[in-house]
């Protein structure tokens, strides 16, 4: 399932740049061909709007994926510390432990050629939408196995080698630690430690320094419903519809993924503290806010960080690629559009912590302290 | 007093039901120490469970004084729970990512108590006050746990098979902990073990077998815990 959220952002990815760099390639082809003024600034915006759209999207999410991918395989040797410390203690060798990482990078396969597959069936209508004025003669779909290679090859070698090295650097830990389940709690730590904060608020601080990655995770979901729906309502004014919903739904499918599947590492990740404290005598209500209140403040920063991200690419664009473009649209903030934008972050983000409050409360005390 | 009434608990339904508690009936005086004895599926932990609320029993009554918490509702049990009671457990459950002060914070800001300070140097750990639970040897980890539950001043201590996971000497201290502090606070104390030897330092024990009530005896004098056998 963890690893389904991996598929599922290589597979935006992939259908981002596959629509772009497709188009650019075939586009590129028949360069000679434009000889109108108009023609020529029009295909060098295309060209670079395609090389910026497929730089930043693809990086972006490749860069998360990655991020998530060495999460998850961290995370999947603290919870399997004990098989894989008997696996070394009979004298497996870490790189024949960690070899079979490698299939932590098939969600990228499947992911990236998902993306590719589905570019491709809507690469026609793509075409028909980047030419619909007419400006470039007419040319055809054509199928490039470079750019298939590049897209779907070699980020899933490339996943299926940062996975192995980094499974093979996770499994030298002494194996009396992997057996042991222990934890490795760095002494900047203790730094913190020497406060006097109440436990709650060292709860919730310690809740996101002990899982980085998850609030990053976390900030970034909330990035992308920022970013993505307020580019994605602006170019609404500035660009075509299909534009702006493509945008909308990857904004949306990335955001909701990555939160969902953050928000249940939190939840699983503490169900034992969680537990310990409803054990104690700390209500329902106090543990929610204690472990998923302390991710509030990041998301916040993570809606802002988006605001000013989709107002400087946009601006970019608007700017710099369609800079020799006659009659190009003039691009400003848009606060209507970051109101609308905030009030429904604001309401999703808080109906989602709530339901997974509600999961919180289902926790059964028992099963969890025989586990 | 703790007035346990008719407590049965069974898991499963049909064919694989599996009566685990087949009717006890109990009575704790305030301040006392009991011991709940018995061997493996016995059904001692799971009366200790519903004893302190974390289960509820199928039927019966458990009474703290006038209050019958079988009938609160899972809000007012923990409420209750805060209030009145603590648990230390065999593996001591403490929260890895915390110094032994923070863990030992979780109980004592339940009971807004601020010399908190002192149960921490009462158990001996006053010098690993910032140290992580994977700094501790288990006896240590255990004396965490034991400082943790006393700091939220609880009227009732519960103990799951403290000393299962300690050696002899770890064990003995930590019973001498448990033992000093229960005499300087004045808390009832129930502990579920299934060490022959521990119940000599107990005011009484109560004996389970097959999820009944064996024998329920008193002791004329307690043992401490480095005059007990092991």
């Amino acid at each position: 399932m963890k690893l389904f959220g991996i598929s599922i952002i290589a597979c935006c990815a992939v259908f981002v740049c596959t629509l772009f760099l497709n188009y650019n390639t075939d586009l590129i082809a028949i360069e000679s061909e434009i000889t109108t003024e108009a023609g020529i600034a029009m295909y060098n915006a295309y060209v670079s709007m395609g090389k910026v759209t497929a730089g930043v999207s693809g990086g972006c999410l490749a860069a998360t994926s990655a991020v998530m991918l060495l999460f998850y395989v961290k995370n999947y040797i603290d919870t399997h510390g004990k098989e894989l410390g008997i696996l070394k203690a009979l004298g497996y060798s870490n790189v024949k432990i960690a070899r079979h990482f490698w299939v932590f990078g098939l969600s990228v396969l499947v992911g990236c050629a998902l993306g590719f597959l589905l570019a491709f069936c809507y690469l026609p209508t793509f075409y028909e939408v980047q030419n619909a004025e007419g400006v470039f003669p007419n040319f055809d779909v054509r199928f490039h196995p470079l750019l298939t290679f590049l897209l779907i090859g070699v980020p899933t070698i490339a996943f299926i080698v940062i996975s192995v090295l980094y499974a093979d650097w996770k499994m030298k830990s002494p194996v009396l630690d992997l057996l042991r389940e222990k934890r490795e709690y760095k002494t900047r730590k203790r730094k913190a430690d020497t406060n006097d904060a109440p436990f709650l608020k060292d709860l919730s601080s310690g809740t996101i320094k002990s899982k980085k990655v998850l609030a990053f995770l976390v900030a970034f979901s909330s990035f992308c419903f920022s970013a993505m729906v307020q580019m994605s309502l602006s170019m609404n004014e500035l660009s075509r519809k299909t534009f702006s919903w493509m945008i909308l739904m990857i904004g949306l499918i990335l955001a909701f993924m990555t939160l969902f599947l953050s928000l249940s590492s939190v939840v699983k990740g503490n169900t034992k503290t969680i537990a310990m404290m409803r054990v104690f005598g700390y209500e329902d209500s106090t543990c929610s806010r204690a472990i998923l209140g302390a991710y509030r403040p990041i998301s916040y920063i993570g809606f802002a960080v988006g605001t000013v991200y989709q107002y400087g690419l946009l601006k970019i664009m608007m700017t710099v690629v369609f800079v020799d473009i006659e009659n190009a649209p003039e691009y400003t903030f848009n606060f209507k559009v970051l109101v609308i934008t905030l009030i429904a972050f604001i309401i999703i983000y808080e109906l989602v912590m709530y339901l997974y409050s509600l999961s919180v409360r289902k926790l059964s005390i028992k099963s969890i302290m025989l586990e | 007093m703790i007035k346990a009434s008719g407590i049965k608990k069974s898991y499963g339904s049909g064919t694989g039901k599996n009566e685990v508690l087949r009717g006890i009936d109990l009575q704790i005086a305030d301040g006392d120490f009991t011991v709940i004895l018995g061997a493996s599926g016995s059904g001692k932990s799971t009366f200790l469970n519903c004893l302190s609320g974390l289960e509820r029993p199928d039927s019966g009554s458990i009474q703290y004084g006038a209050v019958d918490i079988t009938a609160l509702s899972d809000a007012d049990l923990t409420k209750f729970r805060k209030d009145n009671i603590a648990f230390i457990f065999q593996q001591y459950y403490l929260l890895p990512n915390m110094t032994v002060e923070k863990n030992v914070r979780m109980g004592a800001d339940l009971a807004d108590n601020k010399g908190y300070g002192e149960i921490i140097k009462a158990v001996g750990l006053e010098d690993k006050m910032k140290k992580h639970p994977s700094e501790l040897s288990g006896g240590e980890q255990q004396r965490v746990s034991v400082a943790r539950a006393l700091a939220k001043r609880p009227n009732v201590l519960f103990l799951d098979e403290p000393t299962g996971a300690l050696d002899e000497q770890t064990g003995r201290q930590v019973l001498d902990y448990i033992c000093k502090l229960h005499k300087e606070y004045g808390f009832t104390i129930v502990m579920v073990t299934h060490n022959v030897n521990i119940a000599e330092m107990a005011d009484m024990v109560v004996k389970m077998n097959s999820g009944r009530i064996a024998e329920v005896y008193t002791n004329a004098a307690r043992k401490t815990a480095y005059e007990i056998g092991w």
